[in-house]
């Protein structure tokens, strides 16, 4: 057991780990600016600091550029006060022929950010090796220079609704694979052997197909000029100009990930539904019960377990889905994976990737909690 | 009676229109793999069945291409890799969980089976910050690994489920007849849990075979697999000759289908 | 950790087959070492036509003129994942293909390494290389590839009526109907706003430095968000205009060319307003393979080879001694003179790129683009 665990330890839990670190530890500036830092100790906070400052950054951002660590140095900063990475870069190329002080004048003069209390203020708060900051930003606040905490900008609150945004979208794909998956897993359970197991290969073909073929398919079926459009043009509901838009937007999640997810709600369902003896529902005939209110007394009561199950597993599944939201979602279907995988590649803002990652990855935790209380892990339905 | 009968009939035409939506997506792009055409539409030649708009122009490009068949080699030599190290590891710890004097059994078990519903984005997040900083990433081996990791839940699951089914007195007799705990394991467990293992083996590989984040994060252009270089196609370089490769993982899911179920039926008889 | 003795015999059982499993794994690093070893280098570039142009106008010939393999890459611009590599000190792209302003912020972050100019081959003639390179195409880290340009071009099919023919158009969904492409980028997209929205060209980006200039830009683009799909690769725009996914779409030119040419699409090009562009050639700073890197890239800016790639796909070379060398397309035939963005019947109302302007504000746009896209 033990070589497992190491095993487990090394390939899963300590990459989550530094995952959770980086949401966290921030040294990069810490580690490349720790004078001009501690001569910042010494500021107020109001008007220019002193020259102390300008000396110690001076000489700090030409070691930086010499040791070519300044773009991710300014990259850090930028990201507190927009338009410091060009700051920080032109001024250490132009600092390279300057020699001697005074540096505040220098420096003012080669870009007028360096006479603004602003930046400075910046260059504090990116220097905290530890910071809470990521996570503030993920829930759409900030730190002001004051120390207190602050919405952002309107144009800025973008986490927020996006988590809403896939809380619903989950919830809905939870209740449209209920709406289809309990029909079927009821006629698959209650079928004739052959055609039950003929039946369940049908929902288990979609389970064992890569899901970027199935992902490629709704592409193909419900592109402008896809399938679907082609066969409503073809028997005239709706006209050639006036092709429906389903994929590339919320729609194309939405179907796309109803499909992808519609098995893992099929077989909990179904393993329940087989354990529900018929005479349940005979005996309930025969006391004069209406098929209706059979169902709805003595039918659905049983099936709960499998209700819970699939509901819970389809609901962990869709809140963390990415793959799908980003080839078939176009800017509006996109989840909050997305965000992460945006942050992870191309904006590089490790730390808030991270703290959105691990609010995430507290939410999967929870609903993990809760799945092993109900249902019991080990029991996870393979089909 | 006729109102129970139409609301028989209304469950069954809804359940044809469900399984018509499991299915159809998936079949539906096998005719479009072989379009004569470069693009994703059903051409009028098609549908006219004119032998012209049909062609196998897609599959020769994919055979000739070589970074297709480069990322075929790498994706079964990962896959395979990872699938060994998943079922290795896997079974062993499903046997270890299924001694019931294992202490804190059930945490175990839910650590085990974590990575499975761990979003997989957050996996590779921190895989690529673990792995790079010990020097893993664009390597096969850490590809391996990490898929290993993630195909390692399916073994525990499929072998627990099997020894779940297994009479622990089967091996107390074969003890009090003198076999020692390797043979135990080896004329009387192996062979009755070998379909769970199998099962869990081909999970394990299926898993890594259709694996792309990880592989997005932490794989260089050595390290590109089938999936990565569909993904690539369908954001990038988009060709009918994705759907030729489809086809052919279609079929091959189909394959490990039947062969998971053939497994758990000789288990359940 | 106490476990069950039958455990312990599989895991006996087993040990063999994770032995062959790690034996294994080992035999393919070592093979993976052994590969490292070879002479091979990495070039990235953006997919679709204009790689495949560039593998065999340059990338090819190099291998076969030095042994050194060139394995490349795709990607869709921007400087994200050469700033990965550098920050966790993992450099495994040498050679990269970039815009201008990309370069040269690059190249103050420290991401590139520098390239002296006076390495660089001369012209056919002899005339030196700082003076056959067109100005602003040579700079400290890049060397100069193509001169390009963002257009716009619709599916003439789609048009019966009247047809598209001025950036304003592109933005009038009542005049013309259908969803656009646009690439989801702020650059570009901000010029063409204020285009469309009546800005003359020498002044879009005096308009651009203001608050209110930004803002104005971002009302344009909002005006038609919901009818746009956003590309990233190159090669969607012909894609999604032969698809019928959209009626028209900002493009790279020659993905259009290539279309119209190799596939006899009837799409139509729209210059006015064109956004012209340069590209260069960069090493990524920390390449284990500096050296042969420098040589793909003086390879690569060679007349020859410029012409080489300007015969493939209707991009301009960016050295002077290389224009005559571009007559007509390869594989047609077709004459290249007028699909070249610098064409003069073409240049009527071209905007070109202000780097600078780009270099200081592309961070913080990227952020306000991708804040303005989520909501």
């Amino acid at each position: 057991m033990l070589p497992l665990l190491v095993f487990l330890g090394v390939t899963f839990l300590a990459p989550l780990g530094t995952m959770l670190m980086r949401s966290v530890h921030e040294p990069v500036v810490a580690d490349a600016l720790p004078a001009t830092l501690a001569a910042l100790r010494e500021w107020e906070g109001e008007g220019s600091p002193p020259e102390a400052v300008y000396e110690a950054a001076a000489r700090e951002l030409g070691a930086a550029r010499e040791a070519r660590t300044l773009g991710q140095v300014a990259g850090r900063v930028n990201r507190l006060r927009s338009g410091l990475r060009g700051t920080f870069t032109r001024t250490a190329g132009d600092l390279e022929e300057v020699t001697e002080g005074p540096w505040r004048e220098a420096m003012a003069g080669m870009d007028s950010a360096w006479a603004d209390p602003g930046t400075w203020h910046a260059i504090r708060a990116a220097g905290e090796r530890f910071t809470a900051r990521h996570y503030l930003n993920a829930v759409d606040l900030r730190r002001l220079p004051d120390g207190s905490v602050a919405r952002q900008p309107e144009e800025r609150r973008i986490y927020l609704p996006l988590l809403w945004r896939t809380l619903l979208v989950s919830l809905a794909i939870t209740v449209f694979c209920l709406l289809l998956g309990y029909p079927i897993a009821h006629l698959i359970a209650h079928a004739p052997p052959r055609r039950g197991n003929l039946l369940l290969a049908l929902v288990l073909v979609p389970f064992w197909t890569s899901l970027l073929v199935r992902t490629t398919s709704w592409i193909v079926l419900l592109q402008t000029q896809g399938v679907i459009n082609d066969v409503l043009v073809a028997i005239g509901l709706v006209g050639d100009d006036g092709r429906l838009s389903m994929v590339y937007n919320m729609t194309g999640t939405l179907v796309a990930m109803t499909h992808v997810l519609l098995p893992f709600m099929v077989l909990p369902l179904y393993s329940v539904m087989r354990s529900i003896p018929p005479l349940h529902m005979r005996a309930a005939a025969s006391m004069g019960a209406t098929p209706a209110q059979a169902f709805r007394r003595v039918y659905w009561p049983q099936t709960l377990p499998g209700v819970g199950a699939g509901s819970l597993l389809v609901f962990i599944l869709a809140i963390g889905y990415y793959i799908t939201p980003a080839l078939v979602g176009g800017s509006s279907g996109q989840l909050i994976s997305n965000m992460v995988a945006y942050h992870m590649q191309t904006s590089l803002n490790w730390g808030l990737a991270a703290a959105l990652g691990a609010l995430l990855l507290a939410g999967v935790f929870v609903l993990y909690l809760l799945y092993d209380r109900l249902v019991g892990v080990e029991r996870m339905s393979l089909g | 009676m006729t109102g129970a009968r139409i609301g028989r009939f209304a469950h069954l035409a809804f359940c044809v229109l469900v399984f018509i939506f499991l299915v159809a997506p998936i079949i539906v792009i096998v005719p479009l793999s072989f379009n004569a055409e470069p693009y994703f539409t059903f051409t009028e030649g098609m549908l006219r069945l004119d032998a012209e708009a049909w062609s196998l122009r897609w599959y020769r490009e994919v055979l000739e291409n070589e970074a297709w068949t480069r990322s075929l080699a790498n994706s079964l030599v990962i896959g395979i890799s990872a699938t060994l190290l998943a079922t290795a590891l896997g079974t062993l710890a499903a046997l270890g969980l299924s001694n019931p004097a294992m202490p804190a059994r059930r945490f175990i078990t839910g650590l085990l089976i974590s990575p499975m519903v761990t979003p997989v984005i957050i996996s590779a997040a921190g895989m690529f910050f673990f792995y790079t900083n010990v020097g893993l990433a664009q390597t096969h081996l850490g590809l391996i690994l990490a898929h290993a990791t993630l195909g390692m839940p399916f073994v525990v699951i499929t072998v627990v489920a099997t020894l779940a089914g297994f009479d622990r007195n089967l091996t107390r007799a074969a003890a009090s007849l003198g076999a020692g705990p390797v043979r135990i394991f080896r004329t009387v467990q192996l062979p009755l849990i070998a379909p769970g293992v199998i099962s869990g083996a081909l999970f394990a590989f299926a898993t890594s075979f259709d694996e792309v984040v990880v592989v997005l994060f932490m794989g260089g252009l050595e390290q590109r697999t089938i999936p990565r270089q569909m993904w690539a196609g369908i954001r990038e370089q988009i060709s009918p000759a994705i759907l030729a490769v489809a086809t052919f993982l279609v079929v091959f899911a189909l394959a490990l289908l039947l062969t998971v179920e053939w497994l758990r039926r000789r288990a359940s008889t | 950790m106490r476990t069950d003795p039958l455990a312990r015999a599989a895991a006996r059982t087993f040990a063999h087959s994770v032995a062959r499993t790690s034996s294994y794994a080992a035999a393919l690093v070592a093979c993976l070492a052994g590969h490292a070893a070879a002479q091979s280098i990495t070039a990235v570039s953006y997919g679709g036509s204009y790689q495949r142009a560039s593998t065999e106008a340059w990338y090819e010939p190099f291998a076969a003129a030095t042994g050194i393999r060139v394995d490349v890459e795709d990607f869709t611009g921007g400087l994200a994942q050469i700033r990965a590599q550098v920050e966790v000190g993992n450099v495994y792209w040498d050679v990269v293909d970039l815009n201008a302003s990309e370069v040269t912020l690059a190249c103050d972050e420290g991401l590139l390494e520098y390239v002296d100019a006076e390495m660089l081959p001369s012209g056919p003639d002899g005339t030196p290389a700082e003076e056959d390179f067109a100005p602003g195409t040579l700079s400290d880290c890049g060397v100069g590839g193509v001169v390009w340009s963002t257009i716009y071009a619709y599916d003439a099919n789609r048009f019966p009526g009247a047809r598209p023919e001025t950036i304003a158009d592109f933005f009038d969904l009542e005049k013309f109907p259908g969803r656009r492409g646009m690439r989801r980028v702020p650059m570009v997209n901000l010029e063409f706003a204020l285009l469309a929205d009546g800005v003359p060209a020498g002044d879009v980006y005096a308009v651009l430095d203001t608050r209110e200039g930004l803002d104005r830009a971002f009302r344009k683009l909002a005006t038609i968000k919901d009818q746009v799909v956003w590309w990233e690769a190159g090669a969607q725009p012909p894609q999604m205009l032969a698809d019928g996914e959209v009626v028209m779409s900002t493009a790279y030119n020659g993905r259009i060319f290539n279309a119209q040419v190799l596939e006899d699409q009837p799409f139509v090009i729209v210059w006015d307003g064109q956004l012209l562009d340069i590209n260069q050639l960069a090493i990524v700073a920390g390449s284990p393979r500096v050296e042969e890197a420098m040589r793909l890239v003086s390879f690569a800016s060679t007349a020859e080879a410029l012409a080489a790639l300007g015969r493939r796909i209707s991009y301009g070379p960016a050295r002077a001694s290389a224009a005559p060398l571009i007559t007509t397309h390869l594989e047609t035939g077709v004459e290249m003179g007028p699909h070249l963005p610098t064409h003069p019947a073409n240049m009527a109302r071209a905007l070109r790129r202000d780097w600078a302007w780009w270099v200081d504000n592309q961070d913080a746009l990227n952020e306000r683009f991708s804040a303005w896209l989520a909501r």
